[in-house]
């Protein structure tokens, strides 16, 4: 039996963090607390989760069907119109299955690292201003809310700290395993994260430096006022989309996984619902990652002017941009062979870090200074000195192998055996 | 040294294992001393149900993190006792269980055990025979080194391109169909010729694959032989130096691609391969990508000699005109009682060869393929040995593997392309 004392010991934090998200939530455009505004806020985080789950179901069709485009195939479609209902009867399988914790596991971890994974790629998504407000009306209130779970003026830090969350899942699920490979799996995920993390906060300052502010909303703004942030820093838009493809473990990253090297990687020990919550984290993580690429560097919502159509002009926006970069991850998975992972850690360290580390010291010296003409010169910079480097890479592609004609064999003497 | 002479000279140790294979370069497990640090050492085993060692093969590994310290390749687990079924069954009754050596080219293990057949018998198959012999090993060719292509792709993590090369064995699937009646296990030849002839609507649509097929390979390297990730992931990886191939009596893609131009189709030329023009593609490094690349070039070097073929298609029978060894014309089997009688006696055990050892060698996709096949009389073998390329190929990975990444693993296994079924015989 705890004692009372105890209990209120225990619950007062508890209580006042509750007081603090209520308060937090609750909390009006103007600063005052209507009733209007705490239901639009509870609509639009229902909304999100949904939208997210539905999406990551949708996308697990769409790799399918997608890469039975490529591979000239057919893929799922026998269930439902165009197997468009495949996902929810894998969803159902998943469900039904035995739910075998096995016995060499370290329960509590293993039953807790799925569940890791899934919730930071889910949180995310609260920060990402998706459109613009809407005009609601409840109780004679009029109230203009906002289709974003919560407006943080943190927004970048925030992401920054809960997207690292996600490989703890990882890294403790491969090692609750308890397997050779799923350990592999979960120090490879960790060697990774050390490996593109720091690239992917150093691409973000800039973005932070030029639009001055860590509110996402307030980046979205400034980049419809001026311009795309992916026009004048296409570096780090580039860095950042690479170590977003690091982050979610897809291919060419998909070294915790990699199915033909460590059989099925982190998650060889996971079986059913489990597995799909791995499975899912993934997919969730692609969208939120999607998003914040297009929140942070292509004006996320807005499109020249075309959002003022209304709200839901500005989703459709947002909509068609993470969409494409959801297709890029499928394209770029069924296109390309894997790295090796101390390559990823050289790529991340050699290469991305000097780079980002330049390219955020001439911004802030650009700044500083006052120099506008650096937004120009810059991205002429990256673009010539990367067709520069897709030149010289091209003019070394020879062949190696020349066929010998009439080559001399061993029988032929040419050749001492 | 007989067995009796070493017995006598070491008595077995008490484990009843036999001492030889106690020694430790024959232990196929690794153990750690008890009283021995093992550090961030541990010990891996890979396979034999491991997705990328294509079959069941084994290895184990001792690994430092991910970097490999010792490597055993362990085989064996597919063994089915061929060559003893081959002295048991006799010469005829012993060409269906070679489609299942290298099961990827199964028309190419047909032809090489029946020339070596024919060699013991010392009859010959009349030309139109040996051409379309010719034209199905370098069919088979094709076929196997496209599987080895897409499994080597995949295992790279480039899952596309082993789709694209299936769609291209289906055609050459549907060719073996329309030609033998079976898509896998086919049991083509016969001892003195194939069981039945082509005829001309196969050949040419046959000769407009071939024509085709250069683009094709052109789709598969643009996805691959520029691509930066596939070259850092297979350049410099698994380098096999000239003088270890050829310590190692490796052949095949393995070995032209460390730099050795030995190819039994231009050296000790068999069937057609002295009547057709081809090149002999050879590496410079030894490393994975150059197999990668002689593969590529041998796949179009294929299509060029079955297009030449093709186009100088010799006429006449398809079967030699041998009563003593070949089996007679089906259709008279079906119809006639003589012929029923003939096949009956061949097939049963009245087939008397030629006393005498010969040695028939074949390039098959993965490498030499070779029978010595010892004849007392009788329609069977007195002793059969049969030299599986994958088997020797596989060899050199004690060597190659030591200090590689677990990543890399794959990738050599990919770029050895070995068979199992080959393998373990």
């Amino acid at each position: 039996m705890i004692p009372l004392v105890d209990l209120a010991v225990i619950a007062a934090p508890v209580l006042g963090l509750l007081a603090d998200v209520w308060e937090f939530f609750s909390r009006g455009p103007d600063g005052a607390v209507t009733f209007g505004w705490v239901l639009g806020r509870i609509i639009v985080v229902l909304i999100i989760v949904h939208v997210l789950l539905i999406l990551s179901a949708l996308m697990v069709w769409a790799e399918r069907r997608v890469s039975a485009w490529m591979q000239d195939r057919l893929g799922p479609n026998r269930v439902g119109p165009e197997g468009l209902l495949q996902p929810l009867a894998d969803l159902g399988k998943f469900m039904f299955k035995e739910d075998v914790i096995p016995g060499h596991t370290n329960k509590l971890m293993y039953t807790i690292a799925p569940l890791i994974t899934v919730v930071p790629a889910m949180i995310t998504f609260a920060v990402i201003p998706f459109t613009g407000t809407f005009e609601m009306n409840t109780a004679g209130e009029e109230a203009a809310v906002s289709w974003q779970a919560a407006d943080l003026n943190i927004g970048v830090l925030y992401i920054l700290a809960i997207t690292g969350l996600g490989v703890y899942g990882i890294t403790l699920g491969g090692w609750a395993g308890n397997s050779k490979y799923s350990l592999l799996g979960g120090v490879r995920a960790s060697a990774q994260m050390i490996s593109y993390e720091l690239s992917l906060g150093l691409a973000v300052v800039p973005v932070v430096l030029i639009c001055g502010s860590l509110n996402l909303g307030e980046i979205v703004a400034h980049q419809a006022d001026s311009t795309w942030l992916v026009f004048s820093q296409p570096l780090a838009a580039f860095i950042f989309l690479v170590a977003i493809y690091a982050e979610t473990n897809r291919l060419p990253f998909d070294m915790p996984e990699a199915e033909t090297e460590l059989v099925a990687g982190y998650h060889t020990e996971y079986s059913s619902m489990k597995f799909a919550l791995f499975f899912m984290g993934e997919y969730v993580a692609m969208v939120t990652g999607s998003a914040l690429l297009v929140t942070l560097f292509l004006g996320g919502w807005t499109f020249f002017g075309l959002e003022q159509l209304g709200w839901w002009m500005g989703l459709l926006i947002f909509s068609a941009k993470v969409l494409f970069f959801l297709f890029a991850f499928i394209w770029v998975r069924w296109t390309i062979p894997r790295f090796r992972y101390d390559q990823l850690m050289k790529l991340g360290w050699v290469v991305f870090l000097p780079l980002t580390l330049v390219n955020v010291v001439l911004t802030a010296g650009a700044i500083a200074l006052d120099a506008n003409w650096i937004y120009w010169v810059l991205p002429l910079l990256v673009i010539g000195s990367a067709l520069g480097a897709a030149y010289i890479g091209w003019k070394q592609d020879e062949h190696k192998i020349k066929p010998l004609p009439d080559a001399p064999g061993v029988a032929g003497g040419g050749e001492e055996a | 040294m007989t067995t009796e002479e070493k017995t006598t000279a070491a008595p077995p140790a008490p484990t009843g294992e036999n001492p030889e294979f106690a020694q430790p370069e024959y232990r196929t497990d690794i153990r750690l001393d008890a009283d021995e640090d093992p550090g961030d050492r541990m010990i891996l085993n890979m396979g034999p149900q491991h997705p990328s060692t294509h079959g069941v093969l084994r290895i184990v590994l001792e690994v430092d993190g991910e970097r490999v310290v010792r490597a055993i390749p362990d085989v064996g687990y597919l063994h089915r006792g061929k060559e003893k079924i081959g002295e048991s069954l006799g010469y005829h009754r012993y060409i269906p269980y070679t489609d299942r050596l290298d099961y990827l080219a199964p028309l190419a293990n047909n032809c090489s055990a029946t020339w070596a057949f024919e060699k013991i018998c010392g009859i010959e198959a009349p030309p139109r025979a040996q051409a379309i012999r010719t034209i199905c090993c370098e069919l088979a060719r094709i076929s196997a080194h496209l599987l080895g292509l897409g499994a080597y792709g995949m295992d790279v993590g480039a899952m596309t391109v082993f789709l694209y090369t299936f769609t291209e064995r289906e055609t050459l699937y549907n060719f073996f169909e329309h030609l033998t009646g079976a898509r896998f296990t086919t049991t083509y030849t016969r001892i003195g010729g194939v069981s039945r002839d082509a005829d001309d609507e196969w050949l040419r649509a046959v000769h407009q694959f071939v024509s085709g097929f250069d683009e094709k390979v052109d789709t598969w390297e643009n996805l691959l032989t520029n691509n930066r990730i596939w070259r850092i992931r297979n350049e410099g990886i698994g380098v096999i130096t000239r003088q270890m191939a050829l310590d190692y009596g490796l052949t095949g893609p393995v070995l032209r691609a460390s730099g050795v131009a030995y190819d039994v189709r231009k050296d000790r030329p068999y069937g057609l391969y002295d009547q057709v023009d081809f090149d002999v593609p050879v590496g410079q490094h030894g490393d994975c990508y150059d197999r990668y690349l002689v593969r590529i070039e041998e796949m179009r070097q294929s299509a060029r000699i079955v297009k030449q073929i093709i186009d100088k298609m010799p006429d006449g029978p398809v079967l030699a005109d041998e009563p003593k060894y070949v089996l007679p014309d089906k259709q008279g089997v079906m119809t006639g009682m003589e012929e029923l009688i003939h096949q009956f006696m061949l097939i049963t055990g009245e087939m008397d060869t030629p006393k005498g050892e010969v040695h028939s060698h074949t390039e098959l996709p993965k490498g030499e393929g070779g029978y010595i096949i010892r004849s007392e009389g009788g329609a069977a073998p007195w002793r059969l040995k049969y030299r599986a390329p994958s088997f020797v190929n596989l060899q050199v990975l004690k060597d190659i593997l030591p200090g590689v990444l677990l990543a890399d693993i794959v990738a050599i296994l990919g770029s050895i392309d070995f068979v199992m079924g080959e393998c373990d015989k």
